[in-house]
């Protein structure tokens, strides 16, 4: 029977990166679009056990591989010399990863050492006779395709939220297992982790992301920003030149060279919508931006267009927002 | 120090020309090819190092059609030193498999201390390249850096990698393969000086016959992921342009926001 298989990426606290249960929710459709495949779960790493629990509540089977190394040493090299040994005993024929940092340098190396192509950032994954085919958006959102892996068989990343996580009926079972063979690859050492002052909530996964631009005129404008991100529950973003500006973290940068997003709302203040930033954002469900420039390149694509100053218009927002939750 | 920076022409994506062929391959006759934008930073760095090293050399790594050589002068004219170009015509339509396997061959024909790459495309956006390469190579990989600090007297790399907190510092022997994004500080534009000396740099291409590939493995004939289908998206609904006073326009943003059940 085709066998299906999700990797559960663990957070460096050990726990299940939110994406992993997206991926795992979207196994189980792809699984009952393809002649009942049986979905499998997998986790690596040095205390698998919380991630690998987490996990089994989306798929009927989890196999738990603990694997020291990763506690210290850079994890995308190890985990996937670890699956390829898996992959060479029981042979699935799709592997599932998240299309996040993590997610793809394990495919990277993962492809690399099984010789499996990779579909890359699916936004959607269906089941077929001829296996699953992902669909993707590309050139920055102006075209949509579908893609096949030749033979049904591969890797696939997805990118965070192209499903709702939803946890399954009853849990699965977890299994312990050990594979074959040594690491070869060379590993290298963590020597120190460092946390960000103020590290901003993500904006990978968020569903509601406020953004700020140049229009925004400074570090100080970027608590608005952060006041209105906190009032609607959502997370902080920004365009290059707020990031080149220095007044707000790259991790913060939405875009080409940024991260790519795909929110219920996006909230741009202060930002012009260029192609550049457009093609991180403009798969948004909602975008709403403000901006004083009517012919900001922003107005062509967004649900609607406030024509006026961002601080006004946003502290009068802000105001509302706090009046109605009381 | 000698760096060899993987580098990719893409279609510009600021031409908004990017299109696919009846093929399902990209068609690049419809826009300019640019160097992809990540690789861009990471030749910044890669300049950066040989300067502050007072020698050395950056060499370009590029697997492309044979028209490449326009696009790597760009590169070339920001100051690297040479171009390696691995050209074929049955390369055309490789996957991500192929490219890595290729990418990885062409390496072992150079010298280097260090090889940087994007940490993706703006075309492809796989992100699996880099990864890929360093694993064939059997090189170590230190991936999504924000700071590559090549310490030559010890052999060691250090590199502070993007996590969703901060950083983790990664350490590694030289040679190394590093990943890298816009963190890494803004290109340089090249001088009129820089574009001139371009012309005369060496761009040497190599064929799949120079590396011991076999052409039935590359290209279309080896390609582990096909294009089945393509269409334009769902059009985006008529944008609402408002242009009331603050407070009015700030309670028709909230009255949208409530109708779509975002608050
Ligand atoms: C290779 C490459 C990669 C790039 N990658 C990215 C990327 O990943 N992400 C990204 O964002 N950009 C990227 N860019 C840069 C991009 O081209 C734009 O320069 C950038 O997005 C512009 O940011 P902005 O909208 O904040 O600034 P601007 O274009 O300057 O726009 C500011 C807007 O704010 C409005 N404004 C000003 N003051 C106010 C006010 N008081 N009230 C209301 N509105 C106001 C103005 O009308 C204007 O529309 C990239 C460029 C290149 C070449
Ligand atoms: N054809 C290519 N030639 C040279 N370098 C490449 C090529 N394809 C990918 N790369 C390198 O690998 C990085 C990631 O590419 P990708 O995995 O395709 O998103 C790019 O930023 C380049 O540095």
């Amino acid at each position: 029977m085709a066998g299906i298989w999700v990797h559960g990426e663990l957070a460096a606290d050990g726990s299940l990166a939110k994406l992993s249960t997206e991926v795992a929710t979207l196994a189980r459709s792809l699984a009952g679009e393809s002649g009942g495949a049986e979905v499998t779960g997998i986790v690596i790493g040095a205390d698998p056990a919380g991630g690998a629990a987490e996990l089994a509540r989306f798929v009927p089977r989890v196999l738990v591989v603990t694997e020291p190394s990763t506690v210290d040493h850079a994890a995308g090299t190890i985990v996937a010399q670890r699956l390829a040994a898996l992959i060479e005993e029981r042979d699935p024929d799709i592997v599932l990863a998240g299309a996040g940092p993590e997610g793809r340098d394990l495919a990277g190396a993962l492809s690399a050492l099984t010789g499996r192509g990779v579909l890359a950032n699916a936004i959607a994954l269906r089941g077929s006779p001829d296996g699953p085919i992902a669909t993707h958006s590309v050139f920055g959102g102006k075209l949509i395709t579908e893609s096949a892996l030749t033979g049904g068989r591969g890797i696939v990343t997805v990118r965070p939220n192209a499903v709702t996580a939803e946890a399954a009926d009853s849990p699965g079972s977890i299994e312990t297992v050990a594979p074959a063979g040594e690491l070869t690859q060379p590993a290298v050492p963590i020597i120190d982790r460092i946390e960000a002052q103020g590290a901003a909530a993500s904006i990978d996964d968020a569903r509601i992301i406020v953004a700020g631009g140049r229009g925004v005129g400074g570090p100080e404008g970027f608590g608005l920003i952060a006041d209105l991100a906190e009032a609607l529950g959502g997370a902080v973003g920004a365009t290059r030149a707020a990031v080149d500006s220095g007044w707000i973290p790259y991790s913060q940068q939405i875009g080409q060279t940024g991260k790519i997003v795909k929110p219920q709302l996006y909230l741009a203040m202060g930002i012009s919508g260029a192609i550049q930033h457009k093609v991180g954002m403009q798969t948004a469900s909602t975008i709403i931006a403000v901006n004083r420039d009517p012919d900001a390149p922003i107005a062509d694509f967004a649900d609607m267009v406030v024509v006026g100053d961002l601080v006004e218009v946003g502290q009068a927002i802000l105001a509302q927002l706090r009046e109605r939750s009381g | 120090m000698r760096i060899v920076v993987l580098t990719k022409p893409v279609p510009d994506p600021a031409s908004g020309g990017e299109r696919l062929g009846a093929d399902g391959r990209l068609d690049r006759t419809n826009s300019p090819a640019v160097v992809n934008g990540n690789d861009e930073y990471v030749l910044e760095k890669a300049l950066k190092l040989v300067e502050a090293a007072g020698e050395g050399e950056v060499i370009l790594l590029t697997m492309a059609p044979a028209t490449a050589p326009e696009t790597m002068r760009k590169a070339l004219a920001m100051g690297a030193t040479r171009g390696v170009l691995v050209t074929d015509p049955p390369i055309g339509g490789s996957c991500t498999v192929a490219t890595t396997r290729i990418l990885a061959a062409a390496l072992k024909t150079l010298e280097f201390d260090l090889v940087l790459a994007g940490v993706d495309t703006s075309d492809g956006g796989a992100g699996v390249v880099a990864p890929g390469v360093a694993a064939l190579a059997g090189l170590p990989y230190l991936s999504y850096a924000a700071s590559i600090e090549p310490d030559a007297a010890a052999g060691k790399v250090r590199v502070n990698r993007i996590t969703p907190s901060g950083y983790d510092v990664l350490e590694a022997p030289m040679p190394a393969l590093i990943s890298g994004t816009q963190a890494l500080g803004e290109p340089r534009y090249p001088s009129l000086k820089g574009i001139m000396a371009a012309r005369n740099k060496e761009i040497t291409t190599l064929t799949l016959a120079d590396l011991g590939i076999d052409a039935g493995t590359v290209g279309t004939a080896g390609a582990t992921t096909k294009v089945v289908d393509s269409r334009a998206p769902e059009p985006r609904a008529a944008t609402r342009v408002v242009r009331e006073e603050p407070d009015e326009a700030a309670r028709q943003v909230v009255a949208l926001l409530a109708e779509r059940r975002l608050i």
